[in-house]
């Protein structure tokens, strides 16, 4: 019945994606395609959960012309969490977008945008149900097409056109590792087929190879640190419903194929786990701070993802830690922790970049310092945007904290554990490491929220702004509904990894290793401290009723007449918090002081230059360098190239006759 | 009955002594200073006066800056239930309670940071972004503290932590260097000197004091009192790591966080407030500190 209702939902999306496309008017595309995709994804996200909570393992394999033989697709414990995190991000992403494309004045038709979006979620859903190295890289490149042409979307934009450059770069790059990868892996297991390669998993320097190949290949998907470069060009680039659909779920997939990789080389060594610790202690580091730096929203937004992609790698490390030393507990919370984080950050951060799609609806600007005080003219965005910013910081009762618990759990349990001392300091220094991010992106946040929605406006634009409504506010709802309730019912939220990350740690671990007392516990707190918020306010409000409440400007120290100008900005907000970090970065700083009684101007701006992606794009431009030769055979005119193809052929009838 | 009483004498330790360690601090200062001081209880006082004032609230605010006391009074509060003030632990305790604990303080503080851009005020923000940047690095220091606290006693809650700790025999002088950067990262949190001096007028120089700024009436109330709860939370922390039997008892936990509260009152007394640039320095130290003292745990313990 699961496997019927999801084969429903991926024909429907198809479906959809044709009609939307042979559709010449934009609305009536829209509306077709907006139903098919909520409409699959709904039944898709119901299916996956069932199987999740009760479910068989299931493979499907059909005959294909040679050489291939034979294509497969299949169910399992990992590909139903993911198709559940595809499915839920992926039908509020088609719902906003609906609102959105609507809302917008759009030069090009909408029908593509549209079929481009359901192919997208088709191929990541594909994505995860291969079997077979066949299935997965057509679906992997068909999932990195649908979304190149989504982030060029605006292609008038010559930025926009850069950013997809970028992104069609990285991505290529990313695909020959996977050509690297599995073509070690085919000649290794002798097949094509993923049961193949689980079946005979290799070991020492060619496990060792592909462990890293991996890593590299699906890290540039997961936009890893220092191979993120292309992340913060591309999601801006693209419309908001897509920013949200790609930083939700389509990074993800290179945390997918890393997991799934990992099923296939046996049991890990500890280097390895030592190694995705090391690689996500710095992403999720360099992302907030990055992210501090910044003065676009969407920019800003995106950087966070490299800092949360970090964090779900913080949470594989101690799973692999946890495998490596074969303590089951330490795997369950480690893997679980990364595997929730996944859910987790798609609803927070899909939200958060839906919520700034209608800011710049609204206002026309990418730019955080020129907005201000937008909560009292967009009510519900800016209230949908604080809970966002409130999960994505880690901050009890919001699903954020939930995972990066289990995160910490994983840590101290290893922490306490009789291990070597090698794994016990690593395990260790995630926890300072995950509570300075932690700190630093409540920082970040607490800047958006102020600077954007708090204070008062300081541009026209964003003073005249207003609500956006209908589908785009029901999809930001939805989001933020499911972060509460991952918060306040973790429990029940957990029953969703529990199978996937079993299915990771390998040995079976006791259920106690859930922490469902912990859990439990933690409902109770949120419990009492909504009671006594509640409480308080009835109190306050009691006491204020007989008395006199006034309304004033805000006291600014005797200074009489305030201007929205004097108000503290993202940059001068961030300054103090970047500054003992900034010997990390080779940080350009311009100020001019303050000189003078009476000083005429004073400025201070920051821009950091991430050094290890300066050193990815070096020694990628010196490695290509040399290549660029062959362009000398391109000269143009046609009877070089004829000239060309008689030598080739005359060179392959040498080749024949001499063999 | 046992267990009313052990509650009643629960709650009313966690509700009723914060503003005392206030009036201690204070009376300190002005005893060492050679004046004679406001009253023991004078931060009761205060809080009640501030409950029966009306409010204003400036035509920027929002519900943000409303919201903001009674979140931060709430969350510190349920941070104040997961320690094990009596006999038999916590009301509330689990595995990894410990992190729970410091994000709820993260919550109170992430929402004042809110209300404080609320205003629109420069001098607001300037304390807001004061803030943020010095309490990430306590964040850090205080991981560092918790988890060689779990390291050194294999548990994972801060319950059956300070239980073990107590059980403990000998002398452990890396739980005294963690002693003393929980002791700073009580300063830093609490906005004492030298990294915030509560008692100066020069808004400049403030970072907690000028957050507050806009705050009136019950709010400011709220305010207040949150800050003395804070004080009680962190100096239970270090009476549990300095003397961990003491907060097996509900008395000695009072009499305990009163001696870290003369102590932060000869602080004060004693020392300047450090220059902004300094504090990064003091704090970035202690995060040192509370490194030295995990590696010597995880050196201690040896490898198997």
């Amino acid at each position: 019945m699961t496997v019927i209702t999801l084969a429903a939902a991926l024909a429907l999306l198809l479906a959809g994606a044709v009609g939307a496309a042979g559709i010449r008017s934009s609305p009536a595309a829209l509306r077709l395609g907006a139903v098919t995709g909520v409409v699959a994804c709904t039944l898709g996200l119901g299916a996956s959960a069932v199987w999740l909570l009760d479910g068989t393992e299931i493979t499907w394999r059909m005959a294909w012309s040679p050489p291939i033989n034979e294509l497969s697709i299949g169910i399992d414990a990992l590909s139903a969490f993911f198709l559940l995190c595809i499915f839920g991000v992926g039908g509020l992403a088609m719902l906003y977008a609906a609102g959105y494309f609507a809302a917008g004045e759009h030069e090009r038709a909408l029908g593509p945008a549209i079929a481009w979006l359901q192919i997208l979620i088709t191929a990541m859903a594909v994505v995860v149900l291969a079997r077979d190295v066949i299935v997965f890289l057509v679906a992997w490149e068909a999932m990195f097409l649908s979304s190149y042409f989504l982030v060029t979307f605006e292609a008038h934009d010559e930025r926009v056109r850069a950013a997809g450059f970028t992104y069609l770069v990285a991505s290529h790059i990313s695909v020959v590792l996977l050509f690297g990868l599995f073509g070690l892996l085919v000649r290794h297991a002798g097949g094509v087929q993923f049961a193949a390669f689980a079946a005979a998993p290799p070991v020492g320097p060619v496990a060792a190879v592909c462990f890293v190949v991996a890593l590299a290949g699906f890290g540039i998907k997961a936009g890893l640190w220092p191979l993120h470069g292309w992340l913060p060009e591309a999601h801006p680039a693209a419309p908001s419903p897509v920013s949200a659909l790609m930083s939700g779920v389509m990074i993800k997939m290179g945390i997918y194929g890393l997991l799934r990789t990992l099923t296939f080389l046996g049991p890990p060594p500890i280097a390895w786990g030592i190694a995705v610790l090391a690689l996500g202690g710095v992403s999720a580091l360099a992302g907030v701070l990055l992210a501090l730096a910044q003065h676009e929203l969407k920019r800003l937004l995106a950087y966070h993802s490299v800092e949360n992609i970090g964090i779900i790698a913080l949470g594989i490390g101690i799973g692999l830690l946890g495998k490596a030393t074969h303590a089951p507990a330490v795997a369950v919370a480690g893997f679980g922790g990364a595997l929730l984080h996944t859910l987790n950050h798609g609803l927070f951060k899909g939200l958060l970049f839906q919520a700034a799609g209608a800011v710049l609806h609204t206002t026309g600007s990418r730019d955080i310092d020129v907005q201000g005080g937008l909560l009292r003219r967009m009510p519900a965005t800016g209230a949908l945007f604080l809970i966002g910013a409130i999960a994505i910081s880690g901050l009890p009762p919001l699903n954020g904290f939930v995972s990066e618990w289990l995160i910490y759990v994983g840590a101290f349990r290893q922490a306490v554990l009789t291990a070597p001392r090698e794994v016990a300091t690593a395990a260790v220094m995630v926890v300072p490491l995950l509570a300075l991010v932690g700190g630093l992106a409540a920082a970040c946040f607490a800047k958006v929220v102020g600077v954007v929605f708090l204070g008062e406006p300081r541009s026209p634009q964003s003073a005249e702004a207003h609500e956006v409504a209908g589908p785009m506010r029901i999809s930001m709802v939805l989001g933020a509904a499911a972060c509460v309730v991952i918060g306040v019912a973790p429990l029940a939220a957990l029953q969703l990894v529990v199978g996937p990350a079993t299915f990771l740690a390998g040995a079976g671990a006791p259920p106690a290793a859930f922490a469902p007392a912990a859990l439990r516990t933690m409902s109770l707190i949120a419990l009492l401290l909504g009671a006594s918020i509640a409480v308080l306010i009835l109190g306050r409000r009691l006491l204020l009723r007989r008395r006199e409440v006034r309304a004033a400007i805000t006291w600014d120290c005797g200074y009489v007449t305030p201007t929205p100008r004097m108000q503290y900005t993202a940059a001068s907000f961030a300054e103090p918090v970047l500054d003992p970090f900034l010997p990390l970065f080779h940080a350009c700083t311009h100020r001019t002081p303050v000189e003078g009684l009476f000083p005429r101007r004073a400025a201070y701006n920051v821009h950091l230059e991430d050094p290890g992606e300066a050193a990815v794009r070096w020694t990628l431009a010196t490695a290509i360098a040399p290549l660029t030769r062959v362009r000398a055979l391109q000269r143009g005119p046609v009877q070089l190239y004829l000239l060309y193809v008689l030598v080739t052929l005359l060179l392959l009838l040498v080749w024949q006759v001499r063999t | 009955m046992k267990l009313a009483i052990d509650t009643a004498a629960y709650a009313s330790l966690l509700l009723g002594l914060p503003p005392l360690l206030l009036g201690i601090i204070a009376r300190v200062k002005a005893f060492v200073g050679g004046r004679s001081g406001p009253p023991l209880l004078q931060p009761y006082r205060d809080v009640l006066r501030l409950l029966r004032k009306g409010a204003v609230y400036s035509r920027t605010t929002t519900w943000v800056f409303r919201a903001a006391p009674v979140v931060a009074l709430a969350a510190t509060l349920a941070a104040g239930c997961l320690l094990p003030l009596r006999a038999g632990g916590a009301p509330l305790a689990f595995e990894g309670d410990l992190v729970l604990f410091a994000y709820l303080l993260g919550l109170g503080r992430f929402l004042t940071m809110c209300a404080a851009l609320d205003t629109g005020s420069s001098f607001e923000g300037m304390g807001a972004s004061r803030e943020a940047a010095f309490s990430a690095l306590a964040e850090a220091a205080l991981f560092l503290v918790l988890v060689t606290l779990v390291v050194a006693t294999r548990q994972l809650s801060l319950s059956t932590i300070f239980t073990a700790l107590a059980g403990a025999s000998g002398a452990n002088p890396a739980l005294w260097l963690a002693a003393a950067a929980l002791a700073a990262v009580l300063l830093a949190e609490n906005a004492r000197i030298p990294i915030d001096d509560p008692a100066t007028h020069l808004e400049l120089t403030m970072i907690h004091e000028v957050m507050v700024l806009d705050h009136c009436g019950p709010d400011l109330a709220l305010i207040e009192y949150a800050g003395a709860l804070k004080l009680f939370v962190t100096s239970v922390l270090v009476v549990g790591v300095v003397s961990p039997a003491a907060l097996g008892h509900p008395v000695a936990v009072a009499i305990g966080t009163m001696v870290v509260a003369v102590a932060t009152g000869l602080v004060e007394s004693t020392m300047a407030r450090l220059r902004l640039p300094r504090v990064k320095q003091f704090l970035i130290g202690s995060t040192a500190l509370a490194a030295v003292a995990l590696a010597a745990e995880l050196l201690v313990r040896g490898p198997a």
